[in-house]
């Protein structure tokens, strides 16, 4: 075809553009949402607790994901620094993803119990109190911030129609199960471990106050990285899990 | 041809009506937002609309023949005065975060000061507002000249470039208050969003019509980039920012993806970010300013086809490289590499013509710093789209990603290539839209030149220094077979490559601020101090001698 035609023709050169650009999109990006492997389920993955909800967007909202990945890949140096390689399922509930694209920190995919509440709460108020050589900002004002989570059901409602599978139950029982996940030995955490298996019911920042602090949902949040899914009997190939 | 009178009371009427329209759903977010960032964004906005509408009211479109009988170059003068203004703040903000990075302590421990509020901020402010209002500025003029017309729209080029710093404000002051998506170079939240891809359309809408009526029977190659440009980055804005309000009067939202398809989207949407917003819509300001600063045809025309097509083809498969070893599939990654390695040619074939453009007058690189600034931009061009494609091999991917030498890439692209040619394509329209005989001094843009270069050469060898060693430290292991190194003990080996790289920074920012001044002094028609240095090239078209009376080139 001879060029001269595009280059006379702007509704027609623009349509060619658009088709052009089009096509490397659609074969990488529309397969995910069929393919087997990237949409499988891994036994012990469920939503974040509303608690840890409110500490993501806490992760979020401070851009931790600038300088934190959550992403182990299938590098041998990797999986032994920080654990089993990350699952595509693991992110399944991420709404945006995480996965980070720089270590300036280490990864956090799994940093659930690697530490202690204690240590976390340290780390946040001074993080050089606790490793001297860590260039990270200090985050003292979460500890005396409570969290704000009167919109916490609505913020489920809208994750729940971009699919994430919050029942009508858990989305009118938000609110009461943020305290509840700092309200150990009640019957809320009961019912709230029975919605939210695995979750870690205690109050994270060691204070006294019965509110939750932001310090408090943060660090949740990061107690349960990576713990949902039990690699002890975790088979990549076998379909007990799947 | 002078517009008819209903038209021109038509413009008015809607203008005034779309600015009154914007005050009152301003005002809807300043007293019913559901957060104090909503309220804030929303007085921001009443405040836009209210200067606009006013500007509207006070100033009623005239009309008449003459209108249309000059290319219309105030909105441009806007935008490429915000580049400058904006390319300051964004060096700024980025090295008071590089000296972040070597000395904690000056995050203050505040939230409005850390690093991960601060980054997205420098980060959007050199992409978006430098490099976005330079590719305004350049594509706006560009199509004027080259279609010999004025451009489309009346009220609708001012719209563009004002509600564009609107949105730059928007996000800025949005992150700095904690309000983000959380996905690289697409933080603002949706509302910020819905707002850009309006004036986006608009931008679209003004460019096709100005080549639309054009009178010029082809469109020249540089409109085919931004064109190009300008329409892929509305797909790709749109598509990754599919998300889901909390509600329709707060900040928050939750993108519609999650997980692996989210990952793959945002970079597919992140590597064209670089692809054709860096690349595709810099190449049109490399395709016009060079051979007319140089008074020299583009090299091939030939070339020029084949580097366009190939180039927007291959550079939208390349996302998947930002996803090696990860959850995502495998096939996804080996085409990510496959074509990214693929994409050296197209990109090489771009240098190629940029640089043979200079044939037969290789003495201007030496004489005219203008010239010099273009040209290595498109040798750092060239440097940075080889050392891409050697990036993207899964197994060197392995060492560098999640390292520094992700962000010397990212920069030796950044200011050597973007910065550059745009700081060469600056110089060369500020004299030409002002209608000065040149700038106010050739020799500070020498300077400029020098104290550039030598912050780049500090800030890229300094990141692959901290980069590859970091890399090299988190997989070694001792003689029994353990990691040899915690964590820790390599971020305390970034030290010193960190000091070193916020010092190439600060002489980065050093040269911005002689630019601001030198463009300052020229727009205030302060006397040249060395115009007879400059290349009659640098004068305003109409003030060359022998120019014709008519501004048609």
């Amino acid at each position: 075809m001879n060029h001269g035609f595009l280059e006379k023709n702007s509704i027609v050169l623009l349509i060619a553009i658009l088709i052009v650009v089009a096509i490397g999109g659609i074969v990488e990006i529309a397969p995910l949402f069929f393919l087997h492997s990237t949409i499988e389920t891994v036994q012990g993955m469920r939503p974040y607790a509303p608690l840890e909800l409110a500490g993501r967007d806490i992760y979020i909202r401070e851009g931790c994901y600038n300088c934190h990945s959550q992403m182990i890949r299938s590098l041998r140096d990797e999986v032994e620094r920080y654990g089993h390689y990350s699952l595509a399922a693991e992110s399944m509930y991420d709404h945006p993803f995480q996965w980070g694209s720089k270590r300036t920190g280490p990864d956090l995919a799994r940093v659930g119990g690697k530490y202690s509440d204690a240590w976390h709460v340290e780390h946040m108020r001074s993080p050089r109190s606790v490793v001297p050589e860590s260039v990270m900002p200090g985050y003292p004002f979460l500890a005396q911030r409570t969290l704000d989570y009167a919109d916490i059901g609505q913020r489920m409602t809208a994750l729940r129609i971009t699919g994430v599978p919050y029942s009508d139950e858990m989305i009118d029982k938000a609110k009461a199960d943020v305290v509840a996940q700092i309200s150990p030995d009640s019957k809320e955490a009961k019912e709230l471990v029975a919605r939210y298996p695995k979750a870690q019911v205690r109050k994270f920042d060691g204070g006294q106050g019965a509110e939750p602090t932001e310090l408090d949902a943060l660090i949740a949040y990061l107690q349960m990285l990576g713990t949902l899914v039990d690699f002890a009997d975790f088979d990549a190939a076998g379909p007990n899990l799947r | 041809m002078p517009p008819k009178e209903e038209v021109v009371a038509f413009s008015h009427a809607i203008a005034l009506i779309t600015a009154v329209l914007g005050l009152l759903l301003g005002l809807v977010f300043t007293f019913a937002g559901a957060d104090p960032v909503m309220r804030f964004h929303g007085l921001l906005f009443v405040v836009f609309c209210g200067l606009a509408g006013y500007w509207v009211a006070t100033h009623p479109r005239q009309g008449g023949p003459s209108e249309q009988a000059s290319y219309m170059d105030g909105p441009i003068k806007v935008a490429t005065f915000a580049a400058v203004l904006w390319g300051v703040v964004g060096f700024l903000v980025g090295d008071v975060i590089a000296w972040q990075l070597a000395y904690p302590d000056l995050n203050f421990d505040l939230p409005w000061t850390n690093f991960g509020r601060l980054r997205p901020v420098h980060t959007s402010a050199v992409i978006f507002a430098f490099g976005g209002n330079a590719l305004l500025a350049t594509s706006l003029y560009v199509v004027q000249r080259t279609s010999r017309v004025r451009i489309a729209g009346y009220w609708l080029p001012w719209f563009v470039v004002w509600g564009y710093q609107l949105f730059i404000v928007l996000a800025a002051s949005g992150y700095v208050l904690g309000v983000t998506e959380g996905r690289e170079y697409a933080e603002p939240e949706w509302y910020v969003d819905l707002w850009l891809t309006i004036v986006w359309v608009v931008y679209l809408l003004v460019f096709l019509g100005t080549l639309w009526k054009r009178k010029e029977p082809h469109i020249y190659v540089a409109n085919w980039f931004f064109l190009a440009f300008i329409v892929t980055i509305a797909m790709l804005h749109i598509v990754n920012n599919l998300t889901v309000p909390v509600s329709l009067l707060g900040t928050k939202s939750y993108s519609l993806f999650s997980g692996v398809q989210d990952a793959m989207t945002q970079w597919w949407y992140g590597h064209n970010a670089v692809g054709f917003f860096l690349t595709a819509g810099f190449l049109g300001i490399m395709y016009y300013f060079i051979p007319k600063r140089v008074e020299r045809p583009i090299y091939s025309y030939r070339l020029s086809i084949v580097h366009f097509w190939s180039l927007i083809f291959l550079y939208i498969w390349a996302g998947p490289h930002h996803l090696h070893y990860t959850a995502l599939p495998d096939w996804a990654q080996t085409l990510g590499m496959t074509f990214s390695i693929m994409l050296w040619m197209p990109s090489w074939g771009g240098m190629i013509n940029g640089l043979m453009t200079l044939s037969g007058a290789w003495d201007r690189l030496r004489t005219d710093p203008v010239v010099r600034f273009l040209v290595v931009s498109v040798a750092f061009y060239g440097m940075s789209t080889f050392e891409g494609p050697l990036m993207s091999i899964k197994s060197v991917n392995s060492l560098s990603h999640y390292t520094d030498w992700t962000i010397g890439h990212v920069h030796s692209g950044a200011l050597g290539w973007v910065g550059m040619v745009s700081f060469g394509a600056i110089y060369c329209l500020v004299p030409w839209l002002w209608k000065r005989r040149g700038l106010y001094s050739i020799r500070l843009v020498e300077w400029h030149f020098w104290i550039a270069t030598l912050g780049l050469v500090l800030y890229v060898s300094s990141m692959w220094v901290s980069g590859i060693t970091q890399g090299l430290m988190w997989r070694a292991y001792d003689k029994l077979g353990f990691l040899k190194y915690s964590f820790v003990e390599t971020v305390e080996a970034m030290h010193w490559p960190y000091v070193i790289r916020a010092t190439g920074g600060v002489l980065f920012l050093l040269g911005g601020i002689l630019m601001l001044i030198n463009v300052w002094r020229t727009i205030r028609s302060d006397v040249s101090v060395d115009i007879a240095e400059q290349p009659s090239s640098a004068a305003a078209p109409e003030m060359r001698p022998g120019a014709a009376a008519v501004p048609a080139e």
